[in-house]
């Protein structure tokens, strides 16, 4: 039997204020928090809510036939939690059915997996957790920002433990292929990969109230007849969009909450298609070949790639400027930097960046709190300015107090207890210093100075060394080890003064 | 193809004489309905010369006392005919003053010179009878041209050339085209001259069509003016490619990055704008230097307001620039700003874009309708302004984008495509 796999994208930014530039350095509080209240709420009570109620009515009324599956951002669950708590509720009722897969993705809807995947890796776990804690669910299927997809995504995705990803059917990467089959990862096959059925998803995402289109009024019976005309030999239909196509994109007097409650019915009896989730489908269907995307795809836009967030100068400025602070906010532990570092990382922020929208205008427009592409760029780069600002201030506290650590003077210390400030003083130094400094340092020579260290003091300097010196430390036999009071005591000073040196000249 | 459009038009300067606003943008548009079909007979008042002499001079383009000295002009010599009135309308007070302003290649002398004229006809009244009677003596001399020629359309620019068009069009019985550049709101703020209005909106009224230079124009002479929405169509001017890109080169003396003003210093153009925002910019950040280039009757005020918030060694006044001085202003200027309360159109921040300068201009001018490479805020939110140049200063993939699009944008400003726009108003006003 047949399946149709519908799969709802759930996600709004943490839009900014008008942040001026003579805020920078006083004004800490970046988020417009009246527009983004009032578009949740908004949009929970057009769309989230009343749909929910659909989709839960029709679980009951179809049985096993009809499932769907998600996937909530992280800045979606957050907002969820501060301005519509009642909207979780009504997930947490459809997830109680059974009936619904909740994905995985990155916490903060990201594009992360673009430049740093470490903080990709990191966002998808923290995101995971979100889905077990409100869900109880594990999350197997995976989708990235906006179904952003490439091989080398694809591998890393099933590295983290996902079975099924989601990615748009672009043309350029199908040629003559057909998206209703399974396919999978051209790197790692064991990843299967489903692929959007644009036409049919955008026939109910962007043209069901489109007067000028031939196919206007599209109704339930209408779109079960196209199904039922699909090659019978193709094996699953994939309707994914956003959620907010019913009741907020398409409002409710198009008739769309009408056909989403009448669709699936049609469906199942008109059309002889069963609708099933990602996981499901991964269990009943083998892929029929690999699917090769070397370089990056989409769903965004007529190109389907990532010209809609990245490529005209601002856009790459902001991005590379916002990622150059990954290493420090790799060991930071300031909840609120952390939780900032994320809402700036959401796509959103780079998507109203965009000069295509003087063409494309219509999506690009749809929320866009600025007049133009320049408005946010300037008022994304004076909060970055400052989010920089506190970053550096918080390096700067953490550097002095490493500093004194490890430079603490002689007197009346004995070298012993010397020995022991100094060597915890390592404990305390960002791992940014300790890499810079561990440049400078060989693996006999470290070897020597962690002799009868502390095991946590000897696991983060190792972990700070490059990846040829740690080859190297690795594969020194313990005979190679200087290991003499004298040599140990001189590799030690060694290292403190390159940990200095690079604490002074940062 | 279709038949030629014969064009009787009453204008204002023409080259070499040009000396602003109006003149430019009334040799842009003439040159431009050359490329589309049309004849154009075009009646300029004569800036200088005997008033008791000869009252209509109807002169062929292929004589030698053509005062079409221009070389572009020359292929369009067959289907111009150029007409001089000797006539006291003008703007220029007489021939000394005439020869000074006529070396400005100047964007503000001709409403700046205008307002001089109107000011001194206010107070004195010596000129007073004179401007009137000359205003309905050009239309008297339109009404005898508009009975002797041949034309399909007549076609008005601005208060001074409306009653001619007016009389025109009862002596010829053809339709009338205005063309409004700057209504008396413009000029005057809110003490207008009466006399002034009157004769706008006489002319509004009486015109078939109006061509307004944007849909802030349009909703004036519409809110103010009372005229008829459906009646008026918007063109947006363009802008003449330089006759040759010379390459000004310009050493700056110092570190700090330069914003610009250029215009006349008065209440429309907003200075006190530009002042407040450089103020917020050089609390946070001192190396900034701040240009106010032009004069005019808030000059005073303004010198003393900089000088009250102790920002002095930081804004500087060059009193008014014309010609290279301009362009060498532009050369090491980083940020243009046009912060006009009202303007119809504004031309100078194209000229700053054409020199590679990123812009911020006000909401309320016409060309922020047109422009998307430019920063726009509204006049009175001076936070908003004081962030947009402090953007333009600080993050480069912006004022680069700025000054690679913008210049691209200004380049495909077209003088041939407002024209089209033009006579397509004409054919509506002839099947009318």
């Amino acid at each position: 039997m047949k399946s149709v796999c519908l799969y709802f994208q759930i996600h709004q930014p943490f839009r900014l204020k008008t942040y001026r530039f003579f805020d920078i350095g006083n004004d800490h509080q970046y988020y417009d928090e009246y527009q983004n209240r009032s578009i949740i709420r908004r949009i929970a009570q057009k769309s989230y809510l009343p749909a929910n109620k659909i989709l839960l009515s029709l679980i009951h009324q179809l049985g096993s036939d009809f499932r769907v599956s998600f996937s909530i951002s992280g800045i979606a669950f957050d907002q969820f939690e501060m301005y519509a708590p009642e909207v979780l509720d009504s997930f947490r009722q459809l997830a109680a059915t059974g009936q619904v897969e909740f994905l995985g993705e990155t916490n903060a809807h990201s594009l992360a997996s673009l430049k740093d995947e470490e903080e990709f890796r990191e966002q998808v776990r923290v995101h995971r957790e979100k889905v077990r804690f409100y869900f109880n669910q594990e999350p197997m299927t995976f989708r990235n920002t906006e179904l952003i997809y490439s091989d080398r995504i694809g591998a890393m995705v099933y590295d983290l433990g996902f079975q099924t990803m989601l990615t748009e059917g672009a043309k350029h990467i199908l040629g003559w292929k057909s998206p209703n089959y399974m396919y999978c990862n051209a790197i790692n096959p064991k990843l299967k990969v489903l692929l959007r059925n644009f036409n049919l998803s955008d026939d109910i995402a962007f043209r069901f109230s489109e007067k000028a289109w031939s196919e206007w009024p599209l109704t339930a019976g209408k779109f079960a007849g196209w199904l039922s005309r699909v090659d019978p030999r193709e094996e699953v239909v994939n309707l994914f969009m956003d959620y907010e196509t019913f009741g907020e994109h398409q409002w409710e007097e198009t008739g769309i909450l009408r056909f989403l409650s009448k669709m699936p019915e049609k469906v199942i009896k008109e059309s002889g298609f069963v609708f099933r989730t990602p996981s499901q489908l991964n269990e009943m269907l083998q892929p029929v070949s690999m699917i090769h995307v070397p370089n990056t795809v989409s769903w965004a836009d007529e190109e389907r790639d990532l010209t809609a967030w990245l490529g005209n100068e601002m856009q790459d400025e902001a991005f590379s400027k916002l990622y150059a602070l990954s290493d420090k906010m790799r060991e930071c532990n300031n909840v609120q930097l952390l939780s900032d570092w994320r809402y700036l990382q959401t796509s959103d922020h780079f998507y109203y960046m965009c000069t295509k929208w003087f063409s494309d205008g219509e999506v690009h427009k749809y929320f866009n709190p600025y007049p133009s592409p320049y408005e946010a760029f300037i008022n994304y780069m004076n909060v970055l300015s400052d989010f920089s600002l506190r970053v550096d201030q918080h390096y700067s506290s953490r550097r002095r107090f490493s500093r004194s650590l490890v430079t603490i003077s002689e007197e009346g210390a004995t070298a012993n207890e010397k020995d022991m400030l100094v060597w915890s003083g390592i404990e305390v130094v960002p791992k940014i210093y300790l890499k810079k400094a561990m440049k400078q340092v060989n693996a006999a020579s470290l070897a020597s100075a962690l002799h009868q260290a502390t095991n946590e003091c000897k696991e983060r300097l190792v972990s700070c060394l490059g990846r040829r010196a740690l080859n190297e430390y690795v594969s020194l036999s313990p005979l190679e080890v200087n290991t003499s009071e004298q040599e140990v005591s001189l590799a030690r000073e060694h290292i403190l003064n390159q940990i200095r040196a690079a604490l002074k000249n940062d | 193809m279709s038949k030629k459009i014969k064009i009787l038009m009453f204008g204002w300067e023409f080259p070499p004489h040009i000396s602003g606003g109006l003149g430019t943008a009334c040799y842009g548009l003439t040159k431009g309905l050359m490329k589309h079909n049309t004849e154009v007979h075009f009646v300029v008042p004569k800036a200088y010369g005997d008033e008791d002499g000869e009252v209509v001079r109807i002169v062929n383009a292929s004589e030698e006392n053509v005062a079409l000295t221009a070389e572009n002009l020359r292929e369009y010599a067959k289907t111009l005919t150029f007409t001089e009135i000797d006539s006291l309308l003008t703007p220029y007070m007489d021939p000394v003053e005439y020869e000074r302003i006529r070396e400005e290649v100047s964007r503000e002398t001709r409403l700046e010179s205008l307002r001089q004229f109107k000011t001194k006809f206010e107070f004195s009244g010596k000129y007073g009878a004179n401007l009137m009677e000359e205003v309905a003596r050009y239309a008297m001399v339109g009404a005898s041209i508009a009975a002797r020629s041949e034309f399909d359309v007549i076609y008005a620019h601005d208060w001074l050339t409306y009653q001619a068009g007016i009389a025109a069009r009862e002596a010829s019985g053809k339709p009338l085209v205005v063309h409004l550049h700057a209504t008396e709101f413009d000029r005057s703020g809110e003490n207008v001259n009466q006399q002034v209005y009157e004769i706008e909106r006489k002319g509004l009224h009486a015109a078939d069509l109006v061509i307004a230079v944007s849909h802030f124009t349009r909703n004036v002479a519409i809110e103010r003016y009372g005229v008829d929405p459906d009646k008026i169509i918007t063109v947006h001017n363009a802008v003449e490619p330089p006759a040759e890109e010379i390459e000004i080169k310009q050493q700056k003396h110092f570190s700090e990055k330069v914003v610009t003003f250029l215009g006349r210093i008065t209440y429309q153009k907003g200075p006190e704008y530009f002042i407040e925002a450089a103020r917020l910019i050089l609390d946070r950040d001192p190396n900034v230097r701040f240009v106010m280039a032009g004069s005019g009757d808030l000059m005073n005020k303004m010198v003393r307001r900089v000088a009250q918030l102790g920002m002095a060694t930081r804004f500087h006044f060059t009193g008014f620039l014309r010609g290279q001085n301009i362009d060498r202003l532009f050369a090491i200027t980083d940020v243009f700003v046009m912060p006009s309360v009202s303007e119809p159109f504004g031309i100078v921040p194209l000229e700053a874009m054409r020199s590679n300068v990123p812009v911020v201009i006000s909401k309320q001018s016409g060309v922020s309708e047109i422009l998307r490479h430019a920063l726009k805020v509204d006049f009175w939110d001076t936070e908003g302004l004081a962030d947009a140049i402090y953007g333009l200063l600080h993050y480069k993939a912006l004022s680069d984008t700025f000054s690679h699009y913008g210049k691209y944008e200004v380049d495909n400003l077209k003088w041939e495509n407002a024209a089209a726009k033009v006579v397509e108003v004409y054919k509506q006003a002839i099947a009318l």
